[in-house]
């Protein structure tokens, strides 16, 4: 009978550090920690060396200092009287308002191309085709250039409109004037207005929510709520009879009835744009610049969505809707409950990270002087208090924070619709 | 009753199909009216392309090619045509195309961005066709760099020269002590050389040798690089070090190694999560803040040390998709082969990884190539900060379309070849399975 004896103990040398696979890893580990900390010592020491040669040691107390620059394309109130962080704030605001805008059009023009380029009709899916390589191959910032020399150079100045024989006029039942200082379309106003909340009273964080959106708000999530509970209901009696009840003209009354009726209560109307002067007064002012980012940023970003659209329905295999006719589905239905969600699994992460390139692009505002966050914080702020680590850093930080909580909704999206493989 | 069953006996001739079925009318027939709403997309889709055409092909064609401003120009519409509408003015192009290709490099010396254009094309060769073109020929490819920054740059040919012996001596130092201990100590020693040889012993080199022997051409400054002819140079540097760069950051976010993983990680997240004119604000404004009190080195250096972070990260990215996407037995297998990491790497994952990533991995050099525009922000003169130049003198004052069309046209060639490159690159590769 043999024993088994334990093996010679091996005594620890220096070189198994080297050579002893189950050392090395830790070994090159520690290398590299102890490198990138030396490399951002290094990079931190010559920073601080640097700025006190300068005079300019580290500090954010500029942020409460008078920005003393105007902002005219804003959401909120703001004076050149308000402060740097207040601009800052706008600037924000601006960021999100282009990229919300910019990401709504760009997925609608975008699912169109998508599924056009698609068509068993040759003509159009080649001039979907040149659509998508020539938006694709041009860089964006051409694209946003051009857009503003269109509109400053190609449209008709204010007094275009004047006179008796107007050599210009306004679109859309005389709502809209589309002017070369940009466009000016009607706004929303409430006669029985239940006024403002004011929020963090007069931090540079301050603003007005209006009740009356509030109360919209409130009312459509109510209406929502109940639809899903009809369909929960037609979905029910389905189960238990077989037969599905007609709901669509009940689920469009309880969308719109309490709506109109809101509406209504308080007094809605529109404010047309009037020329008065030198310039159209009233109504919501779009100045060119946001309208060329957005404009230029949406068809960009169309072309990128109309090619995951396209890839994402090619990427469903033919059988997955054969299978599902001989099912016995309906061909809408087919689209909605097989081809719809097998579909969006592979377009939505693609998407999103397109999203994340429009408002990263959305930056380039600056090339049109559209007061974004890169206009306010990283560009006069910067420029006139000379903090150019301070701004970028904090510039970047903002980025960084809306890029990664759009990657935290991705992740979240992406973990829910995983495939459960075997 | 007579029998009244009839039997052929011979085939019937064959028929033509139908004429509405075959050539160009059957054509026509299925693929623009195969049905009512399709019939009403052919006619939108030829209404939309007529009525673009008849504007875009008179402005083009009926145009002035040679004036000297925009108002001789439209003085020379209205002479020939009546008006001045629908009128391209080329003379704007005509009058500022030089500049808009190569910004103000000196004139007299416009043969050396021309040279080494077309020796990038000699070098990209054998890296682009390599089963047509002998491999030999990579050498060349191998010293090019060198060569395009003293063609580019100018002044004495012992700076490239010296930079890269400092290469020569990591290679020479890596082979001797490899040889005599082990393959780790020789890169690290390799490594060492190399830095020893270029921040303390290459600038004397290179004095001393140019005193010795003064063999240069006229110096350049960066601030006179400008135009196209930036954009192609600031697109070759980034595409061309970022690729092994993001290779390296995706092997070490796809290791075991749990620090160098994390490294990896945030480096490849925090710059694709900020836009790049912020890491071009940084290449303009802190850069020289970082380094040491004193250094002060070429805006278009420090450009393209950014860009090429930039697009690092995001090459990283695509390539880590190539890895994922390799089935776990190609590592079992190299594994079981008893090769290292390395040798697996380098045989039998990175050519799969590689070849998987292609569309990513071109996509990402246009996007690269185009993003370059965005330096005329931080004030370099590439095409487009040229446009906006051109745009405010007097002399064509106005003038938008004509100005853009080329840069556009410029942009668009170069992008699509790219991409066009990458089907073919895909088509030769195809193995037929995955």
């Amino acid at each position: 009978m043999t024993t088994l004896t334990d093996p010679p103990k091996e005594q620890f040398r220096l070189s198994m550090l080297l050579y002893d696979t189950r050392y090395r890893s830790a070994t090159i580990q520690v290398i590299a920690l102890i490198g990138f900390m030396l490399l951002a010592a290094w990079i931190i020491s010559n920073t601080i060396q640097n700025l006190e040669a300068l005079g300019k040691p580290v500090e954010f107390g500029f942020f409460g200092e008078s920005a003393s620059y105007d902002i005219n394309q804003r959401l909120l109130e703001y004076s050149s009287q308000d402060s740097h962080l207040r601009a800052a704030f706008i600037g924000l605001l601006n960021t999100l308002v282009v990229a919300v805008l910019g990401c709504i059009t760009a997925t609608i023009v975008g699912v169109l191309v998508g599924v056009l380029r698609l068509s068993n009709n040759w003509l159009v899916a080649r001039i979907m085709t040149v659509y998508v390589e020539m938006f694709r191959n041009v860089p964006v910032l051409l694209w946003i250039v051009l857009a503003m020399a269109i509109l400053i150079e190609g449209l008709p100045a204010p007094n275009a409109f004047r006179g008796d024989n107007p050599t210009a006029t306004m679109d859309l039942f005389n709502s809209v004037a589309v002017t070369n200082r940009g466009v000016y379309i009607p706004e929303f106003l409430f006669s029985r207005s239940l006024g403002d909340i004011h929020l963090f009273g007069t931090s540079s964080i301050r603003f007005d929510v209006s009740l009356d959106l509030i109360a919209f708000l409130i009312v459509l999530g109510g209406s929502i709520f109940t639809m899903r509970k009809v369909s929960a209901w037609a979905a029910a009696k389905q189960e238990a009879t077989g037969d599905r009840p007609k709901i669509w003209h009940i689920q469009l009354g309880i969308l719109f009835v309490p709506m109109i009726i809101l509406l209504a209560a308080l007094g809605f109307h529109l404010g047309y744009p009037e020329l008065k002067g030198f310039n159209f007064k009233g109504g919501t002012h779009m100045r060119n610049s946001l309208i060329a980012l957005w404009l230029a940023l949406s068809l960009y970003t169309a072309a990128f969505i109309a090619e995951i659209v396209r890839a994402g329905i090619l990427a469903i295999s033919k059988g997955q809707s054969e299978a599902a006719a001989a099912l016995g589905l309906r061909p809408g239905r087919i689209m909605r409950l097989v081809i719809l969600p097998q579909a969006l699994r592979v377009i939505i992460p693609p998407m999103i990270s397109n999203y994340l390139n429009l408002t990263k692009n959305s930056s380039l505002a600056i090339a049109v002087g559209y007061m974004d966050i890169t206009g306010t914080l990283g560009g006069i702020t910067m420029n006139q208090t000379g903090r150019e680590l301070e701004c970028v850093l904090l510039l970047m930080l903002v980025y960084l924070c809306i890029s990664l909580s759009i990657s935290a909704v991705m992740n979240w999206y992406n973990n829910r619709v995983k495939l459960v493989e075997r | 009753m007579s029998d009244v069953s009839f039997v052929r006996t011979e085939m019937l001739p064959e028929q033509a199909p139908p004429a509405s079925e075959v050539g160009a009318i059957g054509w026509i027939r299925h693929n623009l009216f195969s049905g009512w709403f399709n019939s009403i997309l052919t006619l939108i889709s030829l209404y939309a392309i007529y009525y673009v055409l008849s504007g875009v092909l008179p402005w083009v064609f009926q145009s002035v090619w040679n004036a000297n401003s925009l108002n001789e120009c439209r003085e020379i519409m209205m002479a020939t045509w009546g008006s001045t509408h629908g009128h391209a003015c080329w003379a704007v192009i005509n009058d500022r195309w030089l500049q808009l290709l190569f910004g103000f490099y000196p004139s007299h010396l416009y043969w050396r961005p021309i040279v080494a254009l077309l020796l990038l094309l000699v070098a990209l060769a054998p890296v682009l066709y390599s089963d047509r073109v002998p491999t030999k020929m990579l050498i060349f490819s191998a010293i090019y760099p060198f060569l395009m920054v003293w063609l580019m740059w100018g002044g004495t040919i012992w700076g490239p020269i010296s930079a890269a012996l400092g290469f020569v001596v990591g290679w020479g130092v890596y082979t001797l002590v490899s040889k005599q201990l082990s393959g780790l100590f020789g890169i690290i020693l390799g490594v060492l050389a190399s830095v020893v040889w270029w921040l303390v012993i290459s600038s004397y080199f290179a004095s001393a040798m140019a005193s010795i022997i003064p063999i240069g051409i006229e110096a350049v400054q960066s601030r006179q690089f400008g135009g196209f002819m930036l954009a192609i140079l600031l697109g070759v540097v980034a595409i061309g070090v970022s690729l092994p760069i993001g290779i390296v950051l995706a092997l070490g976010r796809q290791s075991d190694l749990l620090i160098v993983k994390y490294l990896c990680v945030g480096f490849i997240e925090f710059i694709r999560g900020v836009p790049l004119i912020t890491l071009l604000f940084v290449a303009s404004l802190l850069l020289n803040l970082f380094l040491p009190p004193g250094t002060n080195f070429d805006i278009i250096l420090r450009v393209m040390i950014m860009m090429t972070l930039f697009s690092a990260a995001y090459m990283a990215e695509v390539i880590r998709g190539g890895l994922a996407a390799l089935p776990r037995g190609q590592y079992e297998g190299a594994d079981s082969l008893g090769l290292n990491y390395w040798q697996a790497q380098r045989l039998i994952i990175m050519p799969q990884a590689l070849k998987i990533s292609i569309p990513g991995i071109v996509s990402t050099f246009i996007g690269i190539f185009k993003d370059t525009t965005l330096v005329s922000i931080i004030g370099l003169f590439d095409v487009i900060g040229l446009a906006s130049a051109i745009r405010a003198d007097t002399a064509w004052n106005g003038i938008y379309w004509e100005l853009f069309a080329f840069i556009a046209a410029l942009f668009f060639v170069v992008c699509f070849s790219m991409s066009r490159y990458s089907m073919y690159l895909e088509r030769k590769l195809q193995t037929g399975h995955r």
